[in-house]
Formats: C-alpha cells, sequence, structure tokens
C-alpha cells in the first residue's frame, strides 16, 4: 500500500482532466498541502477524461458553458496540447439550417469566427464528404483537438514543481468522514473532516468530487446527494483510412458533426473516429461500474453494443461513403464509453449545500475541464470565479430533482437532443407535476399551460383567456414565424392587456420564501443587502445582494414582519442558491436562523387598475392608497383567511403580493377570482408576469440582465446614496459608483420586425446587438453587447429588447440592429438606464 | 470449397475475473462478449481459403439467443451463412456440443452437400475443454489435425474421390510438424495463424439484414460435469516508474537485459 499523507489541506477526488486542473489551480492560488487520490494509475486511470474524442467546438447555447470552453481553449493552448483542425456543422434539413443561422449569431454576440457555408464549400475541406446529402454547413475556423491526458499530466507536474501537491494513484476513497456543523446558528448539516482510502486516513476540511461519473457514490459517502447518472456514448474508430496515410499528426481535416443524425466523424491519425449520440438512451448505475481491474478495456470504457450502434452507420456511410464505405477499413475499436448527464444538462459546481467543505466539479466535458477547474479553484480561494458559474451551482436542485428517478428520466429524455434543435423555452416532458400549488385543480380547469421552473408546475398563460384575443385584435402582436410562436401564445399579450384594462390573478406559488429570525437577524441582512434593512416593521425593501466584487449575487424582497424577524421572497430558480448565500453568512453564534417557509406559504398576486376595488369587496381592512401605502407589508383578513398583503409589483400595477399558508391558498384563490369576475378580473400566467409586464416596466430579471459580470450602477439599479452599514461588495460598490459606467442597461425597441421577408420576426433573447453597419460591440471590458432578456410590449405596441451598451450607445434614440436568424433587424435605443417605457413616472403602481 | 466454421460465445474478460456466487460461472454482468480468439482466427482462415479458391463459409454456434450477435459478427467479416442452435441459456458440457452439431451438420448436408473443411478453435477461451473439434471428427470419421498455425488448402489435390488435400502445420517441441490430410477434414486452429481482419462498414450492414438458420437445441446433460470454479491468487501488478526522461535508460537497458531481449 502506498504511504499517504495523512493530512492535507484539501483532498481532490480524481485525476481525470477536472481534477488535475483543480489541483493545479488550487495549487496556483496558493493552496499547499494539496492531495489528489484517484483509484486508478497514472495518467489514464479509467475515467471518461481517458476515452474521450477530445474535440472542443467553440459554441454553446449557455454563456456560461461558452466562457467556460474559451478558457480552456486557451488553457490547453498554453499547455501546448492544442492542435486547430477547424470543425464544420453539417445540416440535412431546412429547419437546421435555420437553426444554423441563430447559432451563427450567437457566435457573433460571444465573438467567435463562424461561417455559413454551402455544400460544394463543405466539400472543398471535408473531400471525403458527399456535398448531395447535406443542404449546407456552419463553419467553425477555430475548433480544435487537444490531448487532455498530457493537459492532466502537465497539471499534475506543475503543481507537484509548486510543492502543492501530493498524487496517491491506486488508493480508492472508501468514505468521507464528516462531523455536525456545530452549534451555529446554520441548521442542519454537516462538514468535512477527512477523506478514508484504502490506504488511510487523510485529515482535511476540504474534499473536491471531481470523479465524473463515480461522484454519486462519493457524495453518498458524505450522506448527500449529487444528481449525475452515468450514460453511455458510443463511438467506433475505423481504420486504416487509405486518405489519412499521409497526413501529419493528428489530424488535418475538420472535424464534421452530421448534427440531424447526432454523429460526429473525426479523424484521429489514420483512423476516423466515428461517435453518436443517436442510440437509445443507456444508463448505468455508478455502483455497477466496472473496477480497473476487472474492466476488460478501462472502467468507462464498457462493452460495445453492437446492435445499438448498428441502425445508424448507413447515416454515416451516406455522408462519407467513399471513406466509411470502404470495404477494408475496418472497425478497429468500439465501445460504449461513459459520460456524465446531469438533470439539465449543466456541470455540478460547487460547495454542496449539506456539506460544508465538500465541493463538487462533476459532469464536464474536456472541452471544459481546464475553465471549471480554474472557477471552482477560484470560488474555493476567493468566493467567486472570474467566469459567472451560477447556472451550474450544485445548490440549484431541490430534494425532488435530486431522486434517482428524476435525473433518469431526465438524462433519458435529454440523451437524443444533445445535437437537437433546443427552443430557450422548451419544456420536458417527463417528471412533471413534482410540485403544484393549491390551486393548481383550479388552473387547470381554467386551461393553464404550465412550464416547469425548479420542478413547480406554474401556469404561462390560460386556454380559458383565448376569447381575450377577439378583444384586443392585432395588439396582441400575433406571430407567424414558427420558431418563435413555439412555447408562446398571443394569449399571453391578451392576458397583458386585460391586467392592464382591469385586473388579474397571478399564481406565484413557486417563490422561495425564508424567515431570517433572532436577535441577529438585522444585522445578518444588512450585511448582506444593498439596501438599508433597519426599516420600520412592515416595510417591504426590494434589494440586490452582491458579492465580493460588487456584482450581482441575488435579486430579491424582504419583508420585515418584526423587530427580529424578516420574510425573504426570492424566484423559484435561485431559492436554494440565495438560500446557501444568506446561511452562510449566518453569524456563527446561532444569533440569527433562516427558516425555509416556500412549502409552507402560497403566493397570489393581484394587479391591475382594479386591483383595490376587488380586494375591498373581500377584505374589510383598509387597503386605500393612504392607509396601505407602497412598499408596505401587513397582515390583513380576506374571507376569514389571515392574509400577509405586500403592496409591491413585479408588472408595474396597483396591486398586492397575498401571502396564506398553503393549505388555505385554494380557498384565497377561488374568493379572489369570485370577487373579480364583475371587475374584468382574468388569470394571468408567467408569461406577462416574467416577460412582458416586467420588460415594458424595464423590471431586471437575476440571471439575465442581473449576473455577477455587472453592478448596480451599470444596471440602473444604484441608489441615491450608500448605507454607512457595511455590507458584502460595499467596497467595489463605492468604487462602482465612483467612475462612469462601463455599460449601461438600455431598453430597446424593434423598429421594424418585418425584414428580409414579409413575416414579422421577434428576437427571443441571447442574439449580438451590432452597429448599423454590422460592427459587433462590445464595452471597454471587453463583455458584448447582447440581448439580456426579449418580449413583447403589448402595451407600447412593440417588441422590447434589454440589452448593455457602452456610454457611446447608450444614448436614447441610437440606431443599431439585432442579428436575428442571420437577418439584421433595426432597432432603437429607447431607454437608456432604468425608467419603463411604459408609465413612466409610475403613476399606476402608486395610484 | 465449402466451410464450416464453429465458434462460440464467451465472455470478455479484463484483468480480475468475478465468478457467479454459486461458483459455478463466471460473472458476466459488467461483461461484453466475444468470440472466442481461437475461433477469430478459425473464422478469418476459412474467409481467405473462400478468398482464394472461392467457396462459401458457414458459421456455425451453439448458444443462447445472444449468440446470434457473434454470428453476425462473423458474417459482417465476410461468412457467407450463419447457424444457431439455440439454447436456453444453460451451459452445455463439450461432449453433448459436439453431438449437437454433429446432428446439425448431418441434417445440413443432407440437403446441401457436404462441407469439405470444417474448422473449430483449438479450445473455447472460457472452458477450455480441447475437446469439441476431436469429438465432431471422430463421429464424422473425418481425420482431424489440432493445434494448427499454418494450413494451405488445395481443392485440385488429394487421392481420388477427395474434395481436395490439406496441409496443415503445427509447432511441437520447437519443431514444426506438417501433416497431410486428404478433404473432407477437421482442423482446429490456434491464435497466431493469422491476424484477423476486422468488420467494415459496410458489412456490419450486410450483417444486421442477413437472416439466421435457428433451430433449438435442447439441454442435454453431459457426462462431464462442472463442479467449482476458483480464482486464483495472484500478487497485484501494477506498472513500475523505472525513472524519468534520461534517467531511467540504465534501468530500462539492464530490465531489456534481463529479458534477454538485447542479443
Amino acid at each position: 500500500m502506498s504511504d499517504i499523507p495523512t493530512r492535507a489541506s484539501v483532498v481532490v477526488v480524481g485525476a481525470g482532466i477536472v481534477g488535475n486542473s483543480v489541483a493545479f489551480h488550487l495549487a496556483d492560488l496558493g493552496w499547499r498541502d494539496i492531495v489528489l487520490v484517484d483509484k486508478g494509475p497514472m495518467p489514464n486511470p479509467g475515467g471518461s477524461t481517458g476515452h474521450a474524442s477530445n474535440f472542443i467546438f467553440p459554441i454553446e447555447y449557455s454563456r456560461m458553458m461558452m466562457e467556460l470552453t474559451r478558457d480552456s481553449t486557451r488553457q490547453y493552448a498554453e499547455l501546448g496540447v492544442l492542435t486547430t483542425s477547424g470543425g464544420i456543422e453539417v445540416a440535412r434539413t431546412e429547419a437546421r439550417l435555420q437553426e444554423f443561422r441563430r447559432r451563427a449569431g450567437a457566435a457573433t454576440a460571444w465573438g467567435i469566427p463562424s461561417e455559413m457555408l454551402s455544400p460544394e464549400e463543405v466539400a472543398k475541406l471535408v473531400p471525403y464528404l458527399d456535398p448531395n446529402v447535406i443542404l449546407g454547413g456552419l463553419h467553425f475556423p477555430t475548433v480544435g483537438v487537444v490531448d487532455s491526458l498530457r493537459a492532466g499530466t502537465i497539471f499534475r507536474d506543475r503543481a507537484t514543481g509548486l510543492g502543492a501537491l501530493r498524487v496517491v494513484a491506486g488508493v480508492e476513497v472508501e468514505g468521507i468522514e464528516v462531523a455536525p456543523r456545530g452549534a451555529t446558528g446554520r441548521g442542519p448539516g454537516s462538514r468535512v473532516t477527512g477523506v478514508r482510502t484504502s490506504a488511510g486516513l487523510i485529515e482535511t476540511e476540504h474534499c473536491v468530487l471531481c470523479g465524473g461519473v463515480w461522484t454519486p457514490r462519493l457524495a453518498r459517502m458524505a450522506g448527500t446527494h449529487l444528481p449525475l447518472t452515468p450514460i453511455v456514448h458510443q463511438m467506433i474508430s475505423v481504420g486504416p483510412v487509405p486518405l489519412f496515410a499521409d497526413t501529419v499528426g493528428e489530424i488535418a481535416y475538420p472535424i464534421v458533426r452530421d448534427v440531424d443524425t447526432n454523429m460526429y466523424e473525426r479523424q484521429h491519425g489514420g483512423d476516423m473516429e466515428v461517435g453518436s449520440y443517436a442510440h437509445r438512451p443507456i444508463l448505468v448505475e455508478a455502483d455497477d461500474i466496472p473496477s480497473n481491474e476487472e474492466a476488460a478495456l478501462s472502467p468507462t470504457e464498457m462493452p460495445f453494443t453492437q446492435e445499438d450502434f448498428d441502425p445508424q452507420l448507413a447515416e454515416a456511410v451516406e455522408l462519407m461513403p467513399g471513406l466509411l464505405g470502404d470495404e477494408a477499413v475496418g472497425i478497429r475499436y468500439a465501445i460504449n464509453g461513459l459520460i456524465s448527464m446531469t438533470p439539465d444538462g449543466h456541470p455540478l459546481l460547487g460547495e454542496t449545500p449539506d456539506v460544508e467543505g465538500l465541493w463538487s466539479a462533476a459532469a464536464s466535458w474536456i472541452k471544459e475541464g481546464p475553465g471549471i477547474g480554474r472557477a471552482v479553484a477560484e470560488w474555493m480561494t476567493a468566493g467567486r470565479s472570474e467566469i459567472d458559474v451560477h447556472e451550474a451551482d450544485v445548490a440549484r436542485f431541490y430534494p425532488v430533482q435530486q431522486t434517482r428517478q428524476h435525473v433518469r428520466a431526465r438524462a433519458r429524455e435529454s440523451f437524443n437532443k444533445m445535437y437537437g434543435i433546443v427552443h430557450p423555452a422548451e419544456q420536458w416532458e417527463s417528471e412533471r407535476g413534482l410540485r403544484v400549488a393549491p390551486m393548481y385543480a383550479r388552473e387547470l380547469e381554467l386551461g393553464a399551460v404550465c412550464f416547469q421552473t425548479a420542478g413547480w408546475e406554474r401556469p404561462q398563460w390560460y386556454a380559458s383567456n383565448e376569447r381575450l384575443l377577439a378583444t384586443y385584435g392585432d395588439r396582441v402582436l400575433p406571430r407567424s414565424g414558427e420558431w418563435e410562436s413555439r412555447w408562446w401564445s398571443p394569449i399571453v399579450n391578451a392576458e397583458h392587456l386585460a391586467m392592464r384594462d382591469a385586473c388579474g390573478l397571478v399564481d406565484l406559488t413557486a417563490f422561495a420564501v425564508f424567515d431570517v429570525t433572532g436577535p441577529g437577524a438585522l444585522d445578518a441582512l444588512q450585511h448582506l443587502a444593498v439596501a438599508q434593512m433597519d426599516v420600520p416593521v412592515g416595510k417591504v425593501v426590494y434589494t440586490p445582494f452582491l458579492d465580493d466584487a460588487g456584482g450581482f449575487k441575488a435579486d430579491l424582497t424582504i419583508m420585515r414582519l418584526g423587530p427580529a424577524q424578516f420574510r425573504v421572497v426570492t424566484g423559484a430558480a435561485h431559492g436554494l442558491a440565495d438560500r446557501k448565500w444568506i446561511v452562510d453568512h449566518l453569524p456563527d453564534d446561532g444569533s440569527a436562523v433562516l427558516t425555509d417557509l416556500t412549502s409552507a406559504w402560497t403566493t397570489i398576486g393581484l394587479w391591475g387598475p382594479r386591483a383595490r376595488t376587488v380586494l375591498e369587496r373581500v377584505s374589510d381592512d383598509d387597503v386605500s392608497h393612504a392607509g396601505f401605502p407602497f412598499g408596505t407589508c401587513r397582515t390583513i383578513e380576506v374571507d376569514g383567511l389571515a392574509v400577509l398583503a405586500s403592496r409591491i409589483s413585479y408588472v408595474g400595477e396597483l396591486g398586492w403580493e397575498l401571502y396564506c399558508p398553503m393549505e388555505s391558498g385554494l380557498r384565497l384563490f377561488d374568493t379572489l377570482f369570485a370577487a373579480g369576475q364583475p371587475h374584468g378580473l382574468v388569470p394571468v400566467g408567467i408569461g406577462v408576469y416574467g416577460t412582458t409586464g416586467r420588460i415594458e416596466k424595464g423590471y431586471r430579471a437575476y440571471g439575465n440582465e442581473l449576473t455577477p459580470d455587472y453592478n448596480p450602477v451599470e444596471a440602473g439599479m444604484a441608489r441615491p446614496s450608500v448605507k454607512t452599514a457595511d455590507f458584502v461588495g460595499k467596497e467595489a460598490h463605492l468604487g462602482h459608483r465612483s467612475a462612469p459606467p462601463a455599460a449601461t442597461l438600455c431598453t430597446l425597441t424593434l423598429t421594424d420586425p418585418r425584414v428580409g421577408g414579409p413575416e414579422a420576426r421577434y428576437p427571443l433573447g441571447g442574439e449580438p446587438i451590432l452597429t448599423t453597419t454590422g460592427e459587433r460591440i462590445e464595452d471597454e471590458l471587453g463583455r458584448p453587447s447582447y440581448v439580456t432578456s426579449a418580449g413583447a410590449g403589448p402595451s407600447i405596441g412593440t417588441h422590447l429588447l434589454l440589452a448593455y451598451l457602452p456610454p457611446a450607445l447608450a444614448v436614447e434614440g441610437t440606431e443599431l440592429r439585432v442579428e436575428y436568424l442571420g437577418e439584421r433587424q433595426a432597432v432603437r435605443v429607447a431607454v437608456a438606464g432604468s425608467t419603463p417605457l411604459f408609465d413612466p413616472t409610475n403613476e399606476r403602481v402608486r395610484s | 470449397m465449402e466451410l464450416l466454421v464453429c465458434i462460440k460465445r464467451v465472455p470478455m474478460v479484463g484483468g480480475r475475473i468475478a465468478v457467479t456466487a454459486d461458483g459455478l460461472a463466471v460473472d458476466t454482468k459488467m461483461l461484453g462478449f466475444t468470440v472466442s480468439p481461437h475461433e477469430e482466427c478459425a473464422v478469418e482462415e476459412a474467409i481467405r481459403v473462400t478468398e482464394r479458391h472461392g467457396g462459401s463459409v458457414t458459421v456455425l454456434t451453439l448458444g443462447p439467443p445472444e449468440a446470434a450477435e457473434q454470428l453476425r459478427d462473423a458474417l459482417a467479416l465476410g461468412a457467407h451463412r450463419a447457424v444457431l442452435l439455440e439454447t436456453d441459456g444453460r451451459e452445455w458440457g463439450p461432449a453433448a456440443t459436439a453431438a449437437a452439431i454433429v446432428a446439425a451438420i448431418r441434417d445440413r448436408e443432407a440437403t446441401a452437400g457436404r462441407f469439405d473443411l470444417l474448422l473449430f478453435g483449438n479450445e473455447a477461451a472460457d472452458s477450455a475443454d480441447y475437446q469439441v473439434g476431436i469429438r465432431v471428427a471422430r463421429a464424422l470419421g473425418l481425420p482431424c489435425v489440432t493445434a494448427v498455425k499454418q494450413l494451405e488448402a488445395d481443392p485440385a489435390g488429394g487421392p481420388e474421390g477427395a474434395a481436395g488435400r490439406l496441409v496443415a502445420r503445427r509447432e511441437h517441441r520447437g519443431a514444426t510438424e506438417a501433416f497431410a490430410v486428404a478433404l473432407p477434414a477437421v482442423v482446429t486452429v490456434k491464435e497466431g495463424i493469422n491476424l484477423p481482419r476486422y468488420p467494415s462498414l459496410p458489412g456490419r450492414m450486410r450483417a444486421r439484414k442477413a437472416p439466421l438458420d435457428t433451430a433449438a437445441a435442447s439441454f442435454t446433460p453431459d457426462p462431464l460435469e462442472r463442479r467449482k470454479l476458483r480464482v486464483p491468487t495472484s500478487d497485484r501488478k501494477g506498472a513500475e516508474i523505472l525513472g524519468r526522461g534520461p534517467d531511467a535508460v540504465p534501468a530500462l537497458v539492464d530490465l531489456l537485459d534481463e529479458m534477454g531481449v538485447l542479443a
């Protein structure tokens, strides 16, 4: 048995591309006494890195993944293991060509070179491809291949060279020792105290799980769950290819992604690798992966199941008939390679919410490995990473999303979409109805079309409101473009107009709700919030939380319910991450505690010019403007229910968020619904709440406009003055206020939705903003201008876009372009800053 | 020439073999399956003979329904027909296996004519009984050469009435033995007789659609009974790092010297 250290500052488990990168970057950031453990031998311990196809396409649907890939590519180049080959995605269908135009737009937004090619132009670059099979291609000249095993070795060598790292190979982790978090007020949970291995115990306070497909098993050792499942990706290697006999190096021809058949073809020396995501989803349990000794090849190179791959052969041969159809070229290697899948396809990064000191850096591809290693190391060291990885925060899954059934169902559903044309609003088919509001049955009777967020079913619009379409006619801004009509209905805009004309009832049950209580509660929240928290009881405070660099960490409302009781309300999608941020900053002495009330309270929004009239019909309390001013909250009686009413609005209308216990939610809904009927009340979906109503008012959304990359000054959310109390990010925030912003969030209007054809087309978000001459726009910090949110503004009568623009362009009236589906549409800066386009003086909210 | 090759579906094992709880079988829960290596070479040899002299190759296996996979592997390489004697998944002994194969051969020869050459692997990769080929030869009254590492078939040669002539060579105690036999004959071959080809994509596509001739084989107990499998204990082997860069050279030279490859 190896002689291993008995004590380490951090134990990194898994020496794949991620673990090696984490170990190196921790060393680079000053950590010492790092131990890297792997049960397998170096340099290929047998995980997914060892069988990876190792190619990197720069483009992604998520900006985070794109930035991680960009950083990884830079690191691979610096390590000297990157070979640029170029890569081409080929289209076999018209729908795919349209998708390419969207992708090319995204590439432009992120500054990635790309070019649409005709079939003949593709064949010029890939002479063995039959141009008659395809309709066109999208060429990415910067695509490359890497030697990920060599990169890992260099990472280890560098960290070892710094005197910071001990590599322990051939030693298996058998347990992760934890102890109670202690008598702090941070609630239940535990902390890491050591890692038990087959060669003895290593005491440590930090353990980073980089075990790829084995990570769920490792997490269980510490008593927590990581929602990840191993899944098979089949690959064959075919050779010797006569054409490749004379090429120098590993690759001389561009990699081809035959995306409509879910396959890729990539030269590897004298062979052609053909990989597939087209076969049936084959899920494996982490416990069923053979050991290094038992495996015929390596543990993650499972026996090839020919019958799963066979149906795809014809399409591969069809695309490259001369090369793959050559009888003399044989299948020399074929595997069911294991890769990691998560319920939403994103990696699992960050400290686990249940176990302090237990970090996850799992579910990475080769193309993100080095970048993920750097991000996690930075996060462990400084509390934030240069690249915003909040979308991949391991703290994003509620318990219902962590079950084995959920993970497997979602992996199964998403596997064949790997190269799919996935709409940004596309909904899952599996695992629905996990979390429903108390009025869910009533909503279904009203024809609710539900979208799922954080496991919650939320009505996006109500089919019963279809009658409103006749009322509003063309004011609902009907769409004829197929893409923007998907997962959308003009009913959303009709509901919007009906709410603005009369009033609407919005189910907000999905809100995450926490009470922070105790003698230290005020100080604890004062320390996190930018806004003043020492307000009278009954005040509602809307505030961001910042990170140390002054970027957005959260965006939420806090009601002061008592001298030592604060109720925090935040969006469902970020609720868990926000909760962790608060809990992590609670005082050690237990003087403030957080209680999660998400499952205890339901919320119904009642908004519109007649909201007060409706509420007055069912409550005897004073809800007049003088008696219940904007920005206040208190408990009122509604039809025999004690209801916490909060007079705020995210849609720019008079009204209240009405909170009551879950079990009374149905009654509250029915009461309000009935009382509202004579006044034109309609049920209103999240399509209005999250998009149209919000955007008309220029309200910012966390994750869209509010990200760690931007600050309150740029977002137009800086208050007139800064409170004297200290808070996280204050120093950086003061710095941001003392200089002109590098970018300003603006509202833009679409000048003419008809461009390049008779059809009106409406961007959906993520598109690049260009100058009138088609130039990319970047601010002085190198941040590109792109559409952060897009949606209809039915009360304005046009489509609206939000985007950060550099100062010279953030001027009202500036003419710009947005690139959508390969066309450049004229847009105009309507508002620079946070003044709402609709009701700029906020009279409606304060009426 | 008409050739028959008998193959067996066997588990593809790694360094450490796991045995089922009852100790009677290799635990295949995490394993894939393949054709015994000797038999892969037999298939390759048969295809080469037909490439040179014409004719066709029939592959036959006795095994569970999943053994169709191994037959298709052989078809993908260039075999022409495949016969599956389908079992219920129980392991058959060598005597019963040989009897079932003999019956199938007689059946087939009654309608489709004689096989000129019957190839087997020298022994199966899993059970290693070394018996089936010899038993089949004996039952059919055919000459048999075992452990063959080189083979030359001559359909025109041989005595009057023979289907041809065959020279088969094998290694024995440092010498090479050559046997000349008249066809039809049985030959069991060993790995190394050739380097089997890989299947091409068009080959796989043809094999996928090719019909299999399937017949049920009802289980027959064998006089030879397996009682227990045991995995021998062995020291865990690991790679030993001799050194890094040029510093490793002396140790490497010493090792090569020790292995006697530096002559």
